[in-house]
Protein backbone atom coordinates (compact mmCIF):
# COMPACT_ATOMS: atom_id res chain seq x y z
CA UNK A 1 0.00 0.00 0.00
CA UNK A 2 1.65 3.22 -0.68
CA UNK A 3 -0.02 5.85 1.08
CA UNK A 4 1.02 9.96 1.77
CA UNK A 5 4.40 10.04 3.57
CA UNK A 6 5.26 13.17 5.48
CA UNK A 7 8.68 14.76 4.91
CA UNK A 8 10.74 17.65 6.35
CA UNK A 9 8.55 20.34 4.74
CA UNK A 10 5.05 20.88 7.28
CA UNK A 11 3.60 23.27 4.91
CA UNK A 12 3.77 20.30 2.46
CA UNK A 13 2.41 17.74 4.88
CA UNK A 14 -0.21 19.87 6.49
CA UNK A 15 -1.58 19.73 2.91
CA UNK A 16 -1.41 16.28 2.38
CA UNK A 17 -3.29 15.80 5.74
CA UNK A 18 -6.33 18.46 4.70
CA UNK A 19 -6.50 16.97 1.49
CA UNK A 20 -9.18 14.55 2.32
CA UNK A 21 -12.95 15.69 2.84
CA UNK A 22 -12.54 12.92 5.79
CA UNK A 23 -9.37 14.04 7.29
CA UNK A 24 -11.15 17.70 7.48
CA UNK A 25 -14.31 16.21 9.33
CA UNK A 26 -12.26 13.94 11.35
CA UNK A 27 -9.58 17.11 12.50
CA UNK A 28 -12.47 19.32 12.67
CA UNK A 29 -14.43 17.06 15.39
CA UNK A 30 -11.05 15.90 16.92
CA UNK A 31 -10.27 19.48 17.92
CA UNK A 32 -13.63 20.37 18.91
CA UNK A 33 -13.80 17.27 20.80
CA UNK A 34 -10.54 18.15 22.40
CA UNK A 35 -11.46 20.79 24.14
CA UNK A 36 -14.50 19.99 26.30
CA UNK A 37 -12.51 16.28 26.97
CA UNK A 38 -9.47 18.27 28.43
CA UNK A 39 -11.47 21.18 30.45
CA UNK A 40 -14.15 18.11 31.56
CA UNK A 41 -10.97 15.59 32.23
CA UNK A 42 -9.21 17.88 34.28
CA UNK A 43 -12.22 18.14 37.03
CA UNK A 44 -12.34 14.02 36.75
CA UNK A 45 -8.83 13.78 38.02
CA UNK A 46 -9.37 16.86 40.41
CA UNK A 47 -12.66 15.20 42.08
CA UNK A 48 -11.59 11.43 42.16
CA UNK A 49 -14.12 10.68 39.54
CA UNK A 50 -12.29 8.56 37.17
CA UNK A 51 -13.90 5.48 37.88
CA UNK A 52 -17.39 7.20 36.65
CA UNK A 53 -15.71 8.51 33.47
CA UNK A 54 -14.78 5.15 32.62
CA UNK A 55 -18.26 3.55 33.49
CA UNK A 56 -19.65 6.55 31.16
CA UNK A 57 -17.73 5.32 28.07
CA UNK A 58 -18.49 1.70 28.59
CA UNK A 59 -21.73 2.71 28.58
CA UNK A 60 -21.47 4.26 25.22
CA UNK A 61 -20.95 0.91 23.37
CA UNK A 62 -24.76 -0.16 23.77
CA UNK A 63 -25.54 3.37 22.99
CA UNK A 64 -23.79 4.08 19.55
CA UNK A 65 -25.36 0.68 18.46
CA UNK A 66 -29.04 1.41 19.74
CA UNK A 67 -28.43 4.30 17.65
CA UNK A 68 -27.91 2.77 14.50
CA UNK A 69 -30.83 -0.13 15.84
CA UNK A 70 -33.13 2.60 15.23
CA UNK A 71 -32.03 4.52 12.43
CA UNK A 72 -30.73 8.07 13.35
CA UNK A 73 -26.83 8.86 14.09
CA UNK A 74 -24.92 6.70 16.78
CA UNK A 75 -23.96 10.31 18.35
CA UNK A 76 -27.65 10.51 18.37
CA UNK A 77 -27.75 7.01 20.60
CA UNK A 78 -24.36 8.05 22.45
CA UNK A 79 -25.61 11.53 23.70
CA UNK A 80 -28.72 9.85 25.13
CA UNK A 81 -26.91 6.50 26.77
CA UNK A 82 -24.32 8.63 28.39
CA UNK A 83 -26.89 11.06 29.64
CA UNK A 84 -29.42 8.78 31.17
CA UNK A 85 -26.65 6.91 32.87
CA UNK A 86 -24.93 9.85 34.26
CA UNK A 87 -28.54 10.70 35.87
CA UNK A 88 -28.57 7.38 36.72
CA UNK A 89 -25.31 7.33 38.52
CA UNK A 90 -25.70 10.37 40.36
CA UNK A 91 -28.99 9.04 42.06
CA UNK A 92 -27.77 6.03 42.95
CA UNK A 93 -24.57 6.28 43.00
CA UNK A 94 -23.60 7.81 46.79
CA UNK A 95 -20.34 5.61 46.99
CA UNK A 96 -19.55 5.54 42.87
CA UNK A 97 -15.44 5.81 43.88
CA UNK A 98 -15.78 5.33 47.51
CA UNK A 99 -14.24 1.84 46.98
CA UNK A 100 -16.76 -0.39 48.96
CA UNK A 101 -16.44 -4.08 47.90
CA UNK A 102 -19.19 -5.31 46.89
CA UNK A 103 -20.68 -1.84 45.29
CA UNK A 104 -17.37 -2.48 42.50
CA UNK A 105 -18.78 -6.05 42.18
CA UNK A 106 -22.43 -4.95 41.47
CA UNK A 107 -20.57 -1.98 39.38
CA UNK A 108 -18.56 -4.51 37.26
CA UNK A 109 -21.17 -6.68 36.38
CA UNK A 110 -23.83 -3.64 35.19
CA UNK A 111 -20.88 -3.17 32.89
CA UNK A 112 -20.39 -6.10 31.18
CA UNK A 113 -23.78 -6.62 31.04
CA UNK A 114 -24.08 -3.04 29.21
CA UNK A 115 -21.17 -4.53 26.89
CA UNK A 116 -22.85 -7.28 26.32
CA UNK A 117 -26.03 -5.37 24.96
CA UNK A 118 -23.78 -3.06 22.78
CA UNK A 119 -23.16 -6.75 21.32
CA UNK A 120 -26.66 -7.81 21.31
CA UNK A 121 -27.75 -4.69 19.01
CA UNK A 122 -25.02 -4.83 16.84
CA UNK A 123 -26.19 -8.74 15.82
CA UNK A 124 -29.79 -7.44 15.48
CA UNK A 125 -28.55 -4.87 13.09
CA UNK A 126 -26.33 -7.10 11.49
CA UNK A 127 -23.88 -4.48 11.53
CA UNK A 128 -20.30 -5.68 10.09
CA UNK A 129 -17.74 -6.39 13.06
CA UNK A 130 -15.69 -3.47 11.09
CA UNK A 131 -18.36 -1.34 12.70
CA UNK A 132 -18.09 -2.84 15.86
CA UNK A 133 -14.49 -2.37 15.98
CA UNK A 134 -15.02 1.48 15.21
CA UNK A 135 -17.19 2.11 17.80
CA UNK A 136 -14.85 0.38 20.63
CA UNK A 137 -11.52 1.49 19.35
CA UNK A 138 -12.61 4.61 17.12
CA UNK A 139 -11.78 5.67 13.68
CA UNK A 140 -10.66 8.41 11.46
CA UNK A 141 -13.45 8.05 8.36
CA UNK A 142 -16.99 8.36 8.23
CA UNK A 143 -17.66 11.18 10.22
CA UNK A 144 -20.46 13.07 8.65
CA UNK A 145 -21.08 16.74 7.72
CA UNK A 146 -23.80 16.19 10.12
CA UNK A 147 -22.18 14.81 13.36
CA UNK A 148 -19.84 17.85 13.27
CA UNK A 149 -22.47 20.29 13.45
CA UNK A 150 -23.91 17.94 16.73
CA UNK A 151 -20.56 17.86 18.11
CA UNK A 152 -19.93 21.68 17.60
CA UNK A 153 -23.66 22.74 18.95
CA UNK A 154 -22.72 19.78 22.33
CA UNK A 155 -19.35 21.08 22.61
CA UNK A 156 -19.99 24.53 22.97
CA UNK A 157 -23.59 24.13 24.65
CA UNK A 158 -20.71 22.20 27.59
CA UNK A 159 -18.47 24.71 27.46
CA UNK A 160 -20.62 27.04 28.58
CA UNK A 161 -21.97 25.25 31.03
CA UNK A 162 -18.75 24.45 32.05
CA UNK A 163 -17.99 28.19 32.34
CA UNK A 164 -20.65 29.14 34.67
CA UNK A 165 -20.33 26.57 36.81
CA UNK A 166 -16.40 26.33 37.07
CA UNK A 167 -15.80 28.65 40.02
CA UNK A 168 -18.32 26.70 42.43
CA UNK A 169 -17.05 23.28 40.97
CA UNK A 170 -13.78 24.11 41.62
CA UNK A 171 -14.59 25.23 45.22
CA UNK A 172 -17.08 22.23 45.47
CA UNK A 173 -13.88 19.92 44.45
CA UNK A 174 -11.78 21.29 46.08
CA UNK A 175 -13.48 21.42 49.63
CA UNK A 176 -16.70 20.05 49.77
CA UNK A 177 -17.28 20.44 53.09
CA UNK A 178 -17.16 24.03 53.54
CA UNK A 179 -18.37 24.64 50.02
CA UNK A 180 -21.47 23.33 51.31
CA UNK A 181 -21.12 25.43 54.36
CA UNK A 182 -20.89 28.04 52.45
CA UNK A 183 -23.86 27.97 50.72
CA UNK A 184 -23.11 26.06 47.42
CA UNK A 185 -24.86 23.53 46.06
CA UNK A 186 -22.82 20.87 46.48
CA UNK A 187 -25.20 18.17 45.04
CA UNK A 188 -26.34 19.96 42.51
CA UNK A 189 -23.38 20.77 40.80
CA UNK A 190 -22.08 17.20 41.41
CA UNK A 191 -25.18 16.58 39.42
CA UNK A 192 -24.62 18.39 36.52
CA UNK A 193 -20.87 17.86 36.31
CA UNK A 194 -21.97 14.22 35.54
CA UNK A 195 -23.93 15.43 32.80
CA UNK A 196 -21.16 17.39 31.48
CA UNK A 197 -19.10 14.04 31.60
CA UNK A 198 -21.30 12.19 29.40
CA UNK A 199 -21.39 14.75 26.83
CA UNK A 200 -17.67 14.92 26.99
CA UNK A 201 -17.61 10.85 27.04
CA UNK A 202 -20.30 10.79 24.15
CA UNK A 203 -18.37 13.34 21.50
CA UNK A 204 -14.95 11.95 22.25
CA UNK A 205 -15.56 7.98 21.54
CA UNK A 206 -16.37 9.02 17.63
CA UNK A 207 -12.78 10.05 17.51
CA UNK A 208 -10.87 7.20 20.25
CA UNK A 209 -13.60 4.71 20.46
CA UNK A 210 -15.36 3.78 23.95
CA UNK A 211 -12.75 1.57 25.17
CA UNK A 212 -9.78 4.09 24.75
CA UNK A 213 -11.88 7.42 25.36
CA UNK A 214 -10.57 6.74 29.17
CA UNK A 215 -7.09 7.80 27.99
CA UNK A 216 -8.00 11.26 26.13
CA UNK A 217 -10.19 11.87 28.74
CA UNK A 218 -8.09 11.39 32.22
CA UNK A 219 -4.63 11.41 30.85
CA UNK A 220 -4.74 14.95 29.88
CA UNK A 221 -6.09 16.11 33.58
CA UNK A 222 -3.92 14.23 35.06
CA UNK A 223 -0.28 15.44 33.35
CA UNK A 224 -1.67 19.37 33.83
CA UNK A 225 -2.33 18.03 37.75
CA UNK A 226 1.48 17.24 37.70
CA UNK A 227 2.65 20.21 35.78
CA UNK A 228 0.54 23.13 37.80
CA UNK A 229 -1.31 23.32 41.54
CA UNK A 230 -2.94 26.70 40.28
CA UNK A 231 -6.00 25.47 39.26
CA UNK A 232 -6.66 27.95 35.89
CA UNK A 233 -3.18 27.19 34.86
CA UNK A 234 -3.69 23.68 35.32
CA UNK A 235 -7.29 23.78 33.24
CA UNK A 236 -5.55 25.38 30.23
CA UNK A 237 -2.58 22.85 30.24
CA UNK A 238 -5.16 20.04 30.67
CA UNK A 239 -7.04 21.20 27.19
CA UNK A 240 -3.46 22.26 25.44
CA UNK A 241 -2.59 18.53 25.71
CA UNK A 242 -5.73 17.32 24.90
CA UNK A 243 -5.59 19.26 21.65
CA UNK A 244 -2.07 17.92 21.16
CA UNK A 245 -2.88 14.30 21.67
CA UNK A 246 -5.61 14.47 19.12
CA UNK A 247 -3.79 15.97 16.46
CA UNK A 248 -0.72 14.31 16.85
CA UNK A 249 -2.82 11.15 17.20
CA UNK A 250 -4.59 12.11 13.66
CA UNK A 251 -2.09 12.81 11.82
CA UNK A 252 0.20 10.38 13.04
CA UNK A 253 -2.39 7.54 12.04
CA UNK A 254 -3.23 8.86 8.26
CA UNK A 255 0.44 8.59 7.65
CA UNK A 256 0.76 5.43 8.83
CA UNK A 257 -2.15 2.76 8.41
CA UNK A 258 -2.67 2.02 12.36
CA UNK A 259 -5.31 2.90 14.49
CA UNK A 260 -5.80 6.52 15.61
CA UNK A 261 -6.77 5.12 19.10
CA UNK A 262 -3.21 3.10 19.35
CA UNK A 263 -1.83 6.87 19.07
CA UNK A 264 -3.64 8.79 20.77
CA UNK A 265 -3.43 6.57 24.02
CA UNK A 266 0.31 6.43 23.47
CA UNK A 267 0.88 10.27 23.41
CA UNK A 268 -1.79 10.31 26.21
CA UNK A 269 0.11 7.52 28.58
CA UNK A 270 3.59 8.38 27.17
CA UNK A 271 3.02 11.96 28.41
CA UNK A 272 1.77 11.07 31.64
CA UNK A 273 4.56 8.71 32.40
CA UNK A 274 7.25 11.24 31.18
CA UNK A 275 5.88 13.86 33.30
CA UNK A 276 5.32 11.47 36.67
CA UNK A 277 9.24 10.46 36.26
CA UNK A 278 10.69 13.71 35.60
CA UNK A 279 8.85 15.28 38.76
CA UNK A 280 10.14 12.25 40.83
CA UNK A 281 13.77 12.78 39.45
CA UNK A 282 13.36 16.34 40.52
CA UNK A 283 11.88 15.60 44.26
CA UNK A 284 14.85 13.22 44.22
CA UNK A 285 17.28 15.96 43.22
CA UNK A 286 15.56 18.40 45.62
CA UNK A 287 16.16 16.21 48.22
CA UNK A 288 18.44 14.49 50.04
CA UNK A 289 18.48 10.60 50.08
CA UNK A 290 15.51 9.70 52.14
CA UNK A 291 17.33 7.00 54.98
CA UNK B 1 -23.85 -16.55 9.57
CA UNK B 2 -25.18 -20.59 9.06
CA UNK B 3 -28.81 -20.75 9.94
CA UNK B 4 -29.58 -24.45 11.45
CA UNK B 5 -32.61 -26.05 11.30
CA UNK B 6 -33.33 -26.30 15.00
CA UNK B 7 -37.07 -27.69 16.45
CA UNK B 8 -38.41 -25.06 18.41
CA UNK B 9 -37.89 -26.09 22.53
CA UNK B 10 -41.06 -28.44 23.78
CA UNK B 11 -41.75 -29.01 27.62
CA UNK B 12 -40.45 -31.91 27.34
CA UNK B 13 -36.80 -30.98 29.48
CA UNK B 14 -35.28 -34.47 28.87
CA UNK B 15 -35.79 -34.28 24.93
CA UNK B 16 -34.48 -30.50 24.87
CA UNK B 17 -31.31 -31.29 26.50
CA UNK B 18 -30.65 -34.25 24.35
CA UNK B 19 -31.69 -31.96 20.91
CA UNK B 20 -29.66 -29.64 22.30
CA UNK B 21 -26.23 -32.25 23.05
CA UNK B 22 -26.84 -33.47 19.92
CA UNK B 23 -24.56 -30.86 17.74
CA UNK B 24 -20.72 -31.19 18.02
CA UNK B 25 -20.29 -27.81 19.00
CA UNK B 26 -22.85 -27.20 21.76
CA UNK B 27 -20.69 -30.07 23.46
CA UNK B 28 -18.09 -28.53 23.05
CA UNK B 29 -19.17 -25.34 24.13
CA UNK B 30 -20.94 -27.50 27.13
CA UNK B 31 -17.70 -28.59 28.57
CA UNK B 32 -15.58 -26.09 28.29
CA UNK B 33 -18.27 -24.01 29.56
CA UNK B 34 -18.88 -25.97 32.28
CA UNK B 35 -15.14 -26.32 33.43
CA UNK B 36 -14.26 -22.70 32.71
CA UNK B 37 -17.51 -21.90 34.75
CA UNK B 38 -16.60 -23.79 38.36
CA UNK B 39 -12.74 -22.28 37.66
CA UNK B 40 -14.58 -18.89 37.83
CA UNK B 41 -16.92 -19.37 40.01
CA UNK B 42 -14.18 -20.28 42.90
CA UNK B 43 -11.68 -17.54 42.19
CA UNK B 44 -14.17 -15.04 41.33
CA UNK B 45 -14.91 -15.56 45.34
CA UNK B 46 -11.80 -14.71 46.56
CA UNK B 47 -11.79 -11.50 43.88
CA UNK B 48 -14.69 -10.56 45.61
CA UNK B 49 -13.41 -10.89 48.75
CA UNK B 50 -10.47 -9.40 48.66
CA UNK B 51 -11.49 -6.64 46.88
CA UNK B 52 -9.16 -6.94 43.49
CA UNK B 53 -12.58 -6.46 41.09
CA UNK B 54 -10.51 -4.00 38.64
CA UNK B 55 -7.95 -6.52 38.74
CA UNK B 56 -10.13 -8.69 36.61
CA UNK B 57 -10.79 -6.27 34.51
CA UNK B 58 -7.07 -5.19 34.31
CA UNK B 59 -6.23 -8.74 33.29
CA UNK B 60 -8.94 -9.14 30.90
CA UNK B 61 -7.18 -5.91 28.49
CA UNK B 62 -3.86 -7.93 29.34
CA UNK B 63 -5.72 -10.70 27.79
CA UNK B 64 -6.75 -8.90 24.65
CA UNK B 65 -2.83 -7.54 23.65
CA UNK B 66 -1.30 -10.45 24.68
CA UNK B 67 -3.84 -12.98 22.47
CA UNK B 68 -3.23 -10.62 19.64
CA UNK B 69 0.23 -10.07 20.22
CA UNK B 70 1.13 -13.49 20.51
CA UNK B 71 -0.83 -14.00 17.14
CA UNK B 72 1.72 -11.55 15.84
CA UNK B 73 4.72 -13.35 16.91
CA UNK B 74 3.48 -16.79 15.38
CA UNK B 75 1.72 -17.99 18.23
CA UNK B 76 -1.40 -19.44 19.23
CA UNK B 77 -3.87 -17.37 20.35
CA UNK B 78 -4.40 -19.32 23.98
CA UNK B 79 -0.75 -19.07 24.92
CA UNK B 80 -0.44 -15.24 24.14
CA UNK B 81 -3.23 -14.79 25.99
CA UNK B 82 -1.70 -17.25 29.06
CA UNK B 83 1.10 -15.02 28.85
CA UNK B 84 -0.29 -11.20 28.69
CA UNK B 85 -2.43 -12.27 32.19
CA UNK B 86 0.42 -14.19 33.84
CA UNK B 87 3.01 -11.47 32.87
CA UNK B 88 0.32 -8.21 33.93
CA UNK B 89 0.02 -10.19 37.25
CA UNK B 90 2.92 -10.84 38.02
CA UNK B 91 4.00 -7.52 37.24
CA UNK B 92 1.06 -5.66 39.34
CA UNK B 93 2.01 -8.58 42.24
CA UNK B 94 5.51 -7.28 42.60
CA UNK B 95 4.58 -3.49 42.32
CA UNK B 96 3.01 -4.46 45.54
CA UNK B 97 -0.35 -3.05 46.82
CA UNK B 98 -3.81 -3.70 44.85
CA UNK B 99 -4.43 -2.54 41.27
CA UNK B 100 -7.83 -0.87 41.75
CA UNK B 101 -8.88 -0.06 37.70
CA UNK B 102 -10.16 3.68 39.55
CA UNK B 103 -7.13 5.16 40.00
CA UNK B 104 -5.57 7.34 37.43
CA UNK B 105 -2.50 5.99 36.78
CA UNK B 106 -3.59 2.14 36.64
CA UNK B 107 -6.69 3.22 34.40
CA UNK B 108 -4.37 5.50 32.40
CA UNK B 109 -2.23 2.28 31.50
CA UNK B 110 -4.83 0.08 30.84
CA UNK B 111 -6.24 1.96 28.85
CA UNK B 112 -3.00 2.15 26.30
CA UNK B 113 -3.01 -1.57 26.89
CA UNK B 114 -6.06 -2.13 25.02
CA UNK B 115 -4.65 0.02 22.39
CA UNK B 116 -1.60 -1.56 21.98
CA UNK B 117 -3.72 -4.72 21.24
CA UNK B 118 -5.65 -2.49 18.40
CA UNK B 119 -1.97 -1.97 17.01
CA UNK B 120 -1.11 -5.82 17.04
CA UNK B 121 -4.33 -6.11 15.74
CA UNK B 122 -3.75 -4.08 12.74
CA UNK B 123 -0.27 -5.11 12.14
CA UNK B 124 -1.80 -8.58 12.26
CA UNK B 125 -4.25 -8.54 9.81
CA UNK B 126 -2.28 -5.58 7.50
CA UNK B 127 -3.74 -6.29 4.03
CA UNK B 128 -7.04 -8.59 4.84
CA UNK B 129 -9.12 -6.09 6.35
CA UNK B 130 -12.46 -8.26 6.61
CA UNK B 131 -10.59 -10.26 9.09
CA UNK B 132 -9.47 -6.96 10.87
CA UNK B 133 -12.84 -6.55 13.14
CA UNK B 134 -13.82 -10.16 13.13
CA UNK B 135 -10.60 -12.02 15.29
CA UNK B 136 -10.58 -8.69 17.50
CA UNK B 137 -14.60 -9.04 18.23
CA UNK B 138 -13.92 -13.00 18.88
CA UNK B 139 -11.19 -12.24 21.38
CA UNK B 140 -12.83 -9.02 22.86
CA UNK B 141 -16.55 -10.60 23.31
CA UNK B 142 -15.60 -14.64 23.38
CA UNK B 143 -16.96 -17.38 20.68
CA UNK B 144 -17.85 -20.13 23.25
CA UNK B 145 -19.84 -21.63 20.05
CA UNK B 146 -17.34 -21.68 18.17
CA UNK B 147 -14.96 -24.02 20.36
CA UNK B 148 -13.01 -26.68 18.84
CA UNK B 149 -12.41 -30.13 20.00
CA UNK B 150 -8.68 -28.64 21.33
CA UNK B 151 -9.58 -26.16 22.65
CA UNK B 152 -11.98 -27.69 24.93
CA UNK B 153 -9.40 -30.42 26.23
CA UNK B 154 -7.07 -27.10 26.82
CA UNK B 155 -9.81 -25.32 28.62
CA UNK B 156 -11.08 -28.50 30.81
CA UNK B 157 -7.34 -29.43 31.53
CA UNK B 158 -6.62 -25.81 32.86
CA UNK B 159 -9.90 -25.35 34.38
CA UNK B 160 -9.10 -28.40 36.79
CA UNK B 161 -5.57 -27.49 37.14
CA UNK B 162 -6.89 -24.42 38.54
CA UNK B 163 -9.64 -25.67 40.78
CA UNK B 164 -6.96 -28.12 42.45
CA UNK B 165 -4.70 -25.45 43.30
CA UNK B 166 -8.01 -23.07 44.49
CA UNK B 167 -8.74 -26.35 46.82
CA UNK B 168 -4.81 -26.70 47.95
CA UNK B 169 -4.56 -23.17 48.96
CA UNK B 170 -8.26 -22.70 50.23
CA UNK B 171 -7.97 -22.59 54.12
CA UNK B 172 -4.43 -19.79 53.90
CA UNK B 173 -6.13 -18.32 50.97
CA UNK B 174 -9.20 -17.65 53.24
CA UNK B 175 -7.34 -16.87 56.12
CA UNK B 176 -5.46 -14.18 54.56
CA UNK B 177 -8.00 -12.71 52.14
CA UNK B 178 -10.44 -12.12 55.46
CA UNK B 179 -7.66 -10.97 58.16
CA UNK B 180 -4.22 -10.49 56.63
CA UNK B 181 -2.16 -8.76 59.36
CA UNK B 182 -3.17 -11.65 61.86
CA UNK B 183 -2.85 -14.65 59.31
CA UNK B 184 1.06 -12.90 58.85
CA UNK B 185 1.10 -12.60 62.33
CA UNK B 186 0.37 -16.42 62.79
CA UNK B 187 3.09 -17.88 60.54
CA UNK B 188 0.70 -17.75 56.89
CA UNK B 189 3.07 -16.98 54.37
CA UNK B 190 0.55 -13.67 52.86
CA UNK B 191 3.00 -12.40 50.24
CA UNK B 192 3.40 -15.70 48.68
CA UNK B 193 -0.34 -16.94 48.83
CA UNK B 194 -1.58 -13.13 46.77
CA UNK B 195 1.15 -14.12 44.13
CA UNK B 196 -0.15 -17.30 43.85
CA UNK B 197 -3.29 -16.63 43.91
CA UNK B 198 -3.05 -13.67 41.09
CA UNK B 199 -1.26 -15.98 39.00
CA UNK B 200 -4.46 -18.47 39.57
CA UNK B 201 -6.26 -15.39 38.56
CA UNK B 202 -4.41 -15.05 35.29
CA UNK B 203 -4.99 -18.20 34.50
CA UNK B 204 -8.75 -18.00 35.05
CA UNK B 205 -9.19 -15.07 33.33
CA UNK B 206 -7.34 -15.93 29.90
CA UNK B 207 -9.69 -19.45 30.48
CA UNK B 208 -12.79 -17.14 30.22
CA UNK B 209 -12.21 -14.86 27.59
CA UNK B 210 -12.80 -18.44 25.12
CA UNK B 211 -16.31 -18.31 26.71
CA UNK B 212 -17.00 -14.65 27.47
CA UNK B 213 -14.55 -12.91 25.96
CA UNK B 214 -11.51 -10.06 27.70
CA UNK B 215 -14.58 -7.51 28.27
CA UNK B 216 -17.09 -9.57 29.73
CA UNK B 217 -15.22 -11.03 32.34
CA UNK B 218 -17.18 -9.47 35.25
CA UNK B 219 -20.09 -11.70 34.27
CA UNK B 220 -18.38 -15.12 34.73
CA UNK B 221 -16.11 -14.31 37.71
CA UNK B 222 -17.12 -11.34 39.69
CA UNK B 223 -21.13 -11.76 39.01
CA UNK B 224 -21.78 -15.36 40.88
CA UNK B 225 -19.12 -14.31 43.29
CA UNK B 226 -21.26 -10.93 44.02
CA UNK B 227 -24.43 -13.01 44.33
CA UNK B 228 -23.39 -15.84 46.29
CA UNK B 229 -21.76 -12.95 48.97
CA UNK B 230 -25.44 -11.67 49.41
CA UNK B 231 -26.95 -15.13 49.91
CA UNK B 232 -24.61 -16.51 52.50
CA UNK B 233 -21.75 -15.39 54.77
CA UNK B 234 -20.47 -18.53 55.15
CA UNK B 235 -17.31 -18.97 53.32
CA UNK B 236 -17.21 -22.59 52.15
CA UNK B 237 -20.58 -22.68 51.70
CA UNK B 238 -20.10 -18.94 49.55
CA UNK B 239 -17.61 -20.56 47.23
CA UNK B 240 -19.92 -23.60 46.24
CA UNK B 241 -22.51 -21.54 46.02
CA UNK B 242 -20.29 -19.06 43.68
CA UNK B 243 -19.41 -21.85 41.56
CA UNK B 244 -22.71 -23.67 40.78
CA UNK B 245 -24.40 -20.33 40.09
CA UNK B 246 -21.52 -20.00 37.44
CA UNK B 247 -22.22 -23.08 35.95
CA UNK B 248 -26.11 -22.54 36.08
CA UNK B 249 -24.82 -19.10 34.27
CA UNK B 250 -23.28 -21.03 31.38
CA UNK B 251 -25.79 -24.07 31.01
CA UNK B 252 -28.84 -20.97 30.59
CA UNK B 253 -26.97 -19.01 28.49
CA UNK B 254 -26.35 -21.93 26.16
CA UNK B 255 -29.34 -23.07 26.12
CA UNK B 256 -30.69 -19.59 25.60
CA UNK B 257 -28.40 -19.16 22.26
CA UNK B 258 -29.36 -21.90 20.99
CA UNK B 259 -32.61 -21.54 20.83
CA UNK B 260 -32.97 -17.38 20.20
CA UNK B 261 -30.55 -15.58 17.69
CA UNK B 262 -29.10 -13.76 20.34
CA UNK B 263 -25.08 -13.78 21.02
CA UNK B 264 -24.26 -16.32 23.71
CA UNK B 265 -22.27 -14.20 25.27
CA UNK B 266 -24.73 -11.45 26.08
CA UNK B 267 -26.56 -14.39 28.06
CA UNK B 268 -24.08 -14.58 30.04
CA UNK B 269 -23.85 -11.36 30.78
CA UNK B 270 -28.54 -10.33 30.48
CA UNK B 271 -28.15 -14.25 32.95
CA UNK B 272 -25.52 -13.18 35.48
CA UNK B 273 -26.95 -9.49 35.65
CA UNK B 274 -30.89 -10.63 36.46
CA UNK B 275 -29.10 -12.77 39.39
CA UNK B 276 -27.63 -10.16 40.52
CA UNK B 277 -30.74 -8.09 40.89
CA UNK B 278 -32.46 -11.14 42.12
CA UNK B 279 -29.65 -11.15 44.90
CA UNK B 280 -29.57 -7.79 45.93
CA UNK B 281 -33.59 -8.11 46.47
CA UNK B 282 -33.27 -11.24 48.13
CA UNK B 283 -30.51 -9.03 50.58
CA UNK B 284 -33.16 -6.11 51.16
CA UNK B 285 -36.06 -8.13 51.93
CA UNK B 286 -34.07 -10.28 54.50
CA UNK B 287 -32.48 -7.06 55.84
CA UNK B 288 -36.20 -5.86 56.28
CA UNK B 289 -37.91 -9.10 57.47
CA UNK B 290 -35.29 -8.93 60.19
CA UNK B 291 -35.55 -5.13 61.12
CA UNK B 292 -32.77 -4.33 60.29
CA UNK B 293 -33.29 -2.02 57.42
CA UNK B 294 -32.56 1.84 56.58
Amino acid sequence: MTGPAPGWDLLFDLQQLLQFHFMQNALLTGTIVAVPAGAVGYFIVLRGQSFAAHTLSQVGFPGAAAGILVHTSPLAGLLAFCTASALGIGFLGRGLDAGRRGESAVIGTVLAFSLGLGLLFSRLYAGSAQGVYAFLFGTILGISDADVAITAAVAAAALAALGVMARPLLFGSVDPDVAQARGVPVRALSMAFLVLVALAVAQAVQIVGTLLVFALLVAPGAAALQLSARPWLGLGFSVALALLFTWAGLAVAYFTIYPVGFFVTTFAFGTYLALRVGRALLAARRLPAPA
Amino acid sequence: MTVLAIAPPTWDVVGDVRELLSYDFMRNAALAGTAIAVAAGLVGYFVVLRNQVFTSDALGHAAFTGGLGGLLAGLPLLVGVHAGTVATALGTGSLGGRSRGRDVATGTFFAWVLGLGVLFLALYTRGQSTANGVLGISVLFGSILGLQAAQTAVAVAASVATCLAVVAVCRPLLFSSIDPDVAAARGVPTRTISAIFLVLTAVTVAESVQAVGALLIFALMVAPAAAAQRLTARPYAGLVVSAALAVGFVWAALALAFWTPYPASFCITAIAFASLLVALLVERLRDRGRGAGP
